[in-house]
């Protein structure tokens, strides 16, 4: 047929314009068979109403393709699925857009970064955010950047912070209505925390939140001398959503420099919280600071996980919040106000939390000259990776590091882009740390199951209505257990450390798992 | 004892300190095309006319206003763009810079018609069902938000009137039967031994495996815009090329 049909043909056809409107990532529970936004959905629980793949058959679960990016860095990405298309990032700013069918490429964006890029812990990236027909990538220069999501081409480019000052974006952007909101990460470089709200059609920036209040604001009082200007409370990990009560909630860093109490008496507000804001303005509705004064590192920057549930006889909005400080948190996310507060983990720092939730610190733990031995070290007891709650079990799950460190308290001079921590950390003589897949009770943060997994994980987790849990270990391993149970019930070795969350999603009506592990992207299905 | 601080600061002065020298020595012309045309040459175009990279064959370059500019775009990349830094020595990116600037040695292009009517006739024909500006319309036919960057008024004219002339590297047209007797024409988007991805000419991403296809049609050279010869005036054929040439891209 000669093309000039062809074209005639195609005028009649209307164009494709927005792909992911925010109504779909809002109501993106009723199309399980995408996965629009980081945590699946907004309220974060990394859940999936998807079946197919079961208690009853994952042991015939195979791999269907496998996908190498070119970096060796850690493959921290959390993909997004939508419409036949599976949008990545690599290490350390790139993005890919992946054929659903087939794993092949349908374009790449890659980022030509400038010299002199300063990241503590890798220059990875955790994924991208998609609304209606752009992709939006943070960047370890520190940029925020748009992409046409139809060709990866640039759409704007906007710069977030100074890279040069130790400003990194790895975390993956949140897509609400009208604006994208970007975290920050640097808390080991004396940065002063944000987060921020761009609009998606412009670039422009249309808020900033300071995780550090400056003078004459509210808590600056919470900081000695000029602290504030180096307080950190970076806001890496992508957050949570409650559209009714139109609240965005985010967890914020370590204050700076992580293991120096001395130079920054006081609180250190709004470090180490949770912190529940306005989308429209940025306000501050409420927060709740899990540790003040931190000098252990235990950023809380984790997925909070959204959750409606009766506590003592009373209907509640609930946030679950497992910290990388050990303790397991229930607050109320109308009001912030404390509810549970209890350790799912080996922890020493605290002796105990009163009765507003705030920890009563073991001083023999703070960082001394002659070094002080902590549980859980700085990795923390939880991460960056997410945890997962299953309506159908009623558990929420959490892959948890049992480790501890030496941490001698050594000098911090501030100076733009440098490390400003404070201390340096030796392994514990003959401890042999320990990694565990954890089911808690929700509402009280007690054990119910435990899987060993040998080493620490970096795993993120996520549950389905097939009654699984997914998760990988550091020697390599992806697999599959019961959510009832904690039994292993498939497993294959990807040949590489999982550092990534798992999802879930149909491709032409099947049911496929994915996970980056290595510097691979894997599929997994059963058999046709 | 010379502190980390004094060592990165030293190391910062070392850079900024590099020889920016553009020697224009023959032998370095000679050294700095062989590494054009092996570096440079697959986005620059062998000529540096262009192609996904920018034009280099005109007098004046838009990012490399001088000597040291050019030096540095060389050496360090763009950042945010596909342009990367190189890892040559300084005097092998000077030999590179020199031989760039003797693609430059052209005259200004002389550049007839109007670009604010041009747009009227970008908007009448209707091109943006296939080409994007500025985030805007179809994505069959090559983006062209910065076009007047990567290419001459020369080519856009030639490419407007003879369009199968100019197709650029790596487009190709597809013509598929499926086996269940579907005949669709699109844009090859990627290929493997196994299965192929292709745009249909509304923009929608397609993907076979070749076992479902009963005929995989490849047409290289071919392009689905017609050719304008005829269809415009002289002065409105001016008047696009001076539209295209004014799309320099966003930044």
């Amino acid at each position: 047929m000669p093309w000039l049909v062809v074209l005639v043909l195609v005028v009649a056809v209307v164009p494709v314009t927005a792909q992911v409107p925010y109504e779909r990532i809002l109501d993106a529970a009723s199309e399980p068979e995408h996965w629009l936004t980081y945590s699946g959905t907004y309220g974060a629980q990394r859940y999936s109403t998807l079946d197919q793949i079961s208690r009853d058959n994952v042991e015939r679960l195979q791999p269907a393709w496998v996908y190498q990016a070119r970096s060796t860095q850690k493959f921290e990405v959390s993909p997004l699925v939508v419409d036949g298309v599976m949008y990545i990032t690599e290490a350390p700013s790139d993005a890919t857009a992946l054929d659903l069918r087939t794993g092949r490429p349908i374009w790449s964006y890659r980022r030509s970064l400038p010299q002199g890029i300063v990241t503590c812990c890798g220059q990875v990236n955790r994924g991208v955010a998609l609304l209606d027909d752009q992709v939006f990538l943070g960047t370890v220069d520190a940029h925020l950047v748009a992409l046409d999501a139809r060709t990866g081409r640039v759409r704007w480019d906007v710069e977030v912070a100074d890279y040069t000052q130790g400003y990194a974006v790895t975390v993956a952007p949140l897509a609400l209505r009208d604006k994208i909101i970007v975290g920050i990460a640097g808390g080991e470089y004396g940065i002063r925390g944000f987060l921020d709200a761009y609009d998606p059609t412009t670039g422009e920036r249309l808020w900033r939140f300071w995780t550090v209040p400056g003078p004459g604001e509210p808590g600056h009082d919470t900081w000695s001398g000029d602290s504030w200007e180096r307080g950190g409370a970076p806001t890496w990990v992508t957050g949570a959503y409650d559209p009714e009560l139109d609240l965005l909630y985010w967890g914020t860093g370590n204050p700076g420099p992580d293991f120096i109490g001395e130079v920054r008496r006081g609180d250190n507000l709004y470090s180490e919280s949770l912190i529940a804001l306005d989308p429209d303005t940025g306000e501050l509705v409420w927060y709740f600071q899990f540790l003040p004064h931190d000098i252990h590192d235990y950023d809380s920057t984790q997925v909070p996980v959204l959750l409606d549930a009766e506590l003592g006889g009373t209907p509640r909005k609930l946030v679950l919040f497992p910290n990388r400080n050990g303790f397991y948190y229930v607050l109320d996310r109308v009001t912030g106000e404390f509810l549970v507060g209890t350790p799912f983990a080996r922890q020493t720092w605290a002796l105990g939390l009163d009765d507003t939730g705030r920890p009563i610190e073991n001083a023999e733990t703070i960082p001394s000259v002659d070094g002080a031995l902590v549980y859980p070290d700085d990795d923390g007891a939880a991460n960056w990776y997410s945890p997962t709650y299953s309506p159908q079990t009623n558990l929420i799950y959490q892959n948890v590091r049992e480790k501890g460190g030496i941490y001698y308290l050594a000098d911090a001079t501030y100076e733009p882009g440098k490390i400003y921590m404070g201390a340096s950390r030796r392994v514990v003589a003959g401890e042999d740390p320990r990694g565990f897949l954890r089911a808690l009770n929700p509402l009280t943060g007690d054990l119910v199951w435990e899987l060993p997994v040998h080493s620490p994980p970096w795993a993120g987790l996520m549950s389905t209505a097939g009654g699984l849990v997914f998760s990988g270990t550091m020697e390599g391993d992806f697999f599959a257990a019961d959510a009832r149970t904690g039994d292993v019930l498939w497993r294959f070795q990807t040949g590489g450390a999982v550092y990534a969350n798992p999802i879930t999603y149909l491709s032409e009506g099947r049911q496929f798992i994915a996970i980056a592990a290595g510097s691979a992207l894997f599929t997994f299905a059963l058999p046709e | 004892m010379l502190g980390p601080s004094a060592v990165v600061v030293l190391a910062v002065f070392v850079v900024l300190a590099a020889p920016p020298v553009v020697v224009a020595q023959p032998a370095d012309i000679e050294q700095g095309q062989r590494l054009y045309e092996s570096l440079c040459g697959s986005c620059h175009g062998p000529q540096g006319n262009g192609g996904r990279g920018a034009n280099l064959a005109q007098p004046r370059l838009r990012r490399a206003s001088d000597d040291q500019a050019l030096f540095n775009i060389i050496r360090r990349g763009i950042r945010g763009t596909e342009m990367p830094g190189s890892p040559l020595t300084p005097i092998q990116v000077s030999s590179i810079a020199a031989y760039v600037k003797t693609l430059g040695r052209v005259a200004p292009e002389d550049i007839p018609g109007d670009g604010r009517r041009g747009a009227a006739v970008y908007a009448g024909l209707d091109c943006a069902r296939c080409h994007t500006v500025r985030g805007r319309g179809g994505i069959v036919g090559p983006d062209l938000d910065d076009i007047g960057a990567r290419r001459s008024a020369a080519h856009l004219r030639e490419a407007l009137l003879d369009p199968e002339v100019s197709v650029p590297t790596g487009f190709l047209l597809l013509r598929v039967v499926t086996r269940d007797g579907r005949v669709l024409s699109g844009v090859r988007v990627n290929e493997d031994g196994f299965s192929i991805q292709f745009r249909d000419l509304t923009g929608r991403l397609h993907s076979f495996w070749k076992t479902e296809l009963d005929t995989l049609e490849q047409q290289w050279q071919r392009s689905p815009m017609g050719s304008y010869a005829g269809r415009l005036t002289t002065e409105q054929t001016d008047d696009l090329v001076a539209y295209l040439v004014s799309l320099k891209g966003a930044r």
